[in-house]
């Protein structure tokens, strides 16, 4: 047990956080050759192989049924893998299950809680099976359901809790531990704007005190936002896995949406650009990487066309993502055909 | 294994079923004891008093034992089936999964949460007995020994049927279709020296009946079977059911797919 009472050791990395010990090249996940196949002969991962650097904020991003929450499920032991490895700062899940348990916080998909417990009682309850002794989970409890605001509720069962409340319970209950790995299944889904964003800056922050976060959306803009590696997933492989900087660099075209001062009859021809004008009188210009959008707006001042506002048609990442995977899909029906 | 870990995780678990065993008390502590006073008006008063003596004491003081031992293993089974496949149905035993604590902690943890139902519903049953007959401990080891290890042999078993069980319906098959028979054949209600030689026979590949005998030994000093035999096939019965638990666990059996 550690000085503070925390049982639940992550070893090797000699954990407090933001103050970590890295051996060598050793990653916070690394994935090997990983695949699943269901009994019912459903193969969810078709091996597949990552590795999350310490301290990153990465997205595992796909469609659904691409595979995501299979991964994650054998990550955190809830899910039995085919064949692969799987280490969590350098613990291997065959081997070295507990301590590799004990560096890992999950925030799931779907609610997993007794929602006829209280809220303090579930965090606490989630700290005494990591070895962290009740008058220290008390402590802990009050700290994350404070972060979370939360703590005015800690005396009512969860199930009087708001669909938000329960996903920031949820991540309270994965913080306890205080895990070096914080892994979350689309944990915004459901959630409104302003709960969000205010999540958004949470998870920021404990990332900026060192805790590894991997994140799963469907929200794109989310993982734009803040995430700084992606790897995209689909049907059991992995199709892209980078910087997301890197990523969004191979966007070859934006497809931007103008307001204009003064409607226009039909589309105008703007050389080098393709331009159509929308039911609502917006136009749309798309831009390719040849052009600036100071050329689209010279082309359009060449034709007395005054703009109000602009906006991206599509989140960037979003556009990515399905150039991406239906670009898969093509190849595939095409080397079937 | 770290055991100051799976200690806090024990202590954790067994909190947990406390608090659930009395936040429902009128569903886990309540009815046992509603059922118990009925049987004791009526086989131990009211039939009773026509049956006379059996063993050498009247009716309702050779029953008592049995209706004590009976509610200890029905409750501690109850609470292991529910509370287990409650957190399976709820899919919050997913905290316990993802946690570093080992399985055999959760099955323990579970096992004492049984006994804790099943030692609090018999001691009510008890106290129910008490106003009606005089209920003297002859030999208070055996009593106490007997009824821990017995909560802990349906404590266990009833993990198992939680683990295969896959929905509602499959978490009282085994109480209605094997553990009441067996209860109620078990020599709560009658010696079995009553029974034809056959129908005796039978009646000793029931376990429940050794269970049930050591206990009334326990108290009254009486058996119709060898205590030592009662407390290997006991014995024999937690180690066993203990590994299939803990082996089932370790390969993810119903829990993890």
């Amino acid at each position: 047990m550690s000085p503070d009472g925390q049982a639940a050791s992550c070893p090797a990395g000699t954990a407090t956080r933001g103050a970590y010990t890295i051996r060598g090249s050793m990653h916070a996940l690394s994935i090997r050759n990983l695949r699943k196949t269901y009994p019912n002969g459903i193969e969810a991962l078709k091996g597949i192989d990552f590795d999350v650097a310490p301290g990153d904020f990465y997205a595992l991003l796909g469609p659904n049924g691409a595979g995501k929450t299979t991964a994650i499920g054998i990550i955190c032991s809830l899910v039995n893998k085919t064949i692969g490895t799987v280490q969590i700062f350098g613990h291997d899940i065959d081997t070295d299950l507990a301590a590799a348990k004990a560096c890992i916080g999950l925030v799931p998909q779907e609610l997993n809680m007794n929602l006829f417990e209280t809220v303090q009682n579930i965090v606490t309850n989630q700290a005494g099976y990591y070895g962290i002794p009740r008058r220290k989970a008390l402590q802990r409890a009050e700290q994350y359901l404070q972060e979370l605001r939360l703590w005015d509720r800690r005396h009512e069962p969860a199930r009087n809790l708001s669909g938000g409340m329960k996903r920031r319970l949820m991540i309270a209950r994965a913080l306890i531990h205080e895990p070096r790995l914080l892994i979350l299944d689309e944990p915004t889904a459901g959630v409104d704007i302003e709960i969000r964003r205010s999540m958004w800056d949470f998870l920021q922050r404990i990332n900026a005190a060192g805790t590894t976060i991997i994140l799963t959306t469907h929200y794109l803009e989310e993982a734009e936002h803040l995430c700084r590696h992606v790897a995209i997933i689909d049907k059991g492989t992995i199709i892209e896995n980078a910087r997301m900087s890197t990523i969004l660099r191979k966007l070859q075209r934006e497809v931007f949406v103008l307001s204009l001062r003064e409607p226009l009859a039909s589309a105008p021809v703007l050389p080098g650009f393709e331009a159509a004008l929308r039911a609502d009188g917006e136009l749309e210009v798309a831009v390719d990487a040849d052009h600036s959008l100071n050329d689209m707006f010279q082309a359009l001042n060449d034709r007395n066309i005054a703009v109000v506002s602009l906006r991206n048609k599509a989140n960037r990442l979003e556009e990515l993502f399905m150039r991406l995977v239906e670009g898969k899909s093509a190849g595939q029906a095409e080397a079937a055909g | 294994m770290n055991l100051s870990l799976n200690f806090v995780a024990l202590k954790t678990i067994v909190r947990k079923e406390v608090v659930r065993v009395l936040r429902i008390w009128v569903q886990t502590i309540f009815p046992p004891a509603i059922t118990m006073t009925l049987y004791f008006i009526i086989f131990g008063n009211l039939i009773g008093r026509r049956i006379g003596d059996m063993g050498g004491y009247d009716y309702m003081q050779y029953i008592a034992p049995g209706l004590i031992m009976m509610s200890v293993i029905t409750n501690s089974y109850g609470n292991v089936v529910s509370s287990f496949f409650g957190a399976k149905f709820g899919r919050h035993i997913e905290e316990m999964l993802v946690s570093p604590m080992s399985n055999a902690t959760i099955i323990l943890g579970h096992v004492a949460g049984g006994l804790i139902r099943g030692l609090l519903v018999g001691a009510l049953v008890t106290v129910v007995a008490l106003a009606f007959t005089r209920v003297e401990v002859r030999h208070p080891l055996i009593t106490l020994s007997m009824v821990l290890l017995s909560s802990t042999v349906f404590a266990l078993a009833g993990f198992i049927n939680a683990i295969f069980a896959k929905k509602f319906d499959d978490i009282s098959i085994i109480p209605t279709f094997v553990l009441t028979p067996l209860t109620y054949l078990g020599g709560v209600f009658y010696s079995i020296s009553l029974l034809p030689e056959f129908w005796q026979r039978l009646s000793l590949a029931n376990p429940i009946l050794y269970m049930v005998n050591a206990f009334r030994y326990g108290v009254l000093g009486t058996s119709d079977i060898s205590i030592a035999t009662a407390y290997a096939i006991v014995l024999l019965f937690v180690v066993v059911l203990f590994a299939v638990s803990l082996a089932l666990l370790n390969r993810g059996i119903g829990i993890r797919e």
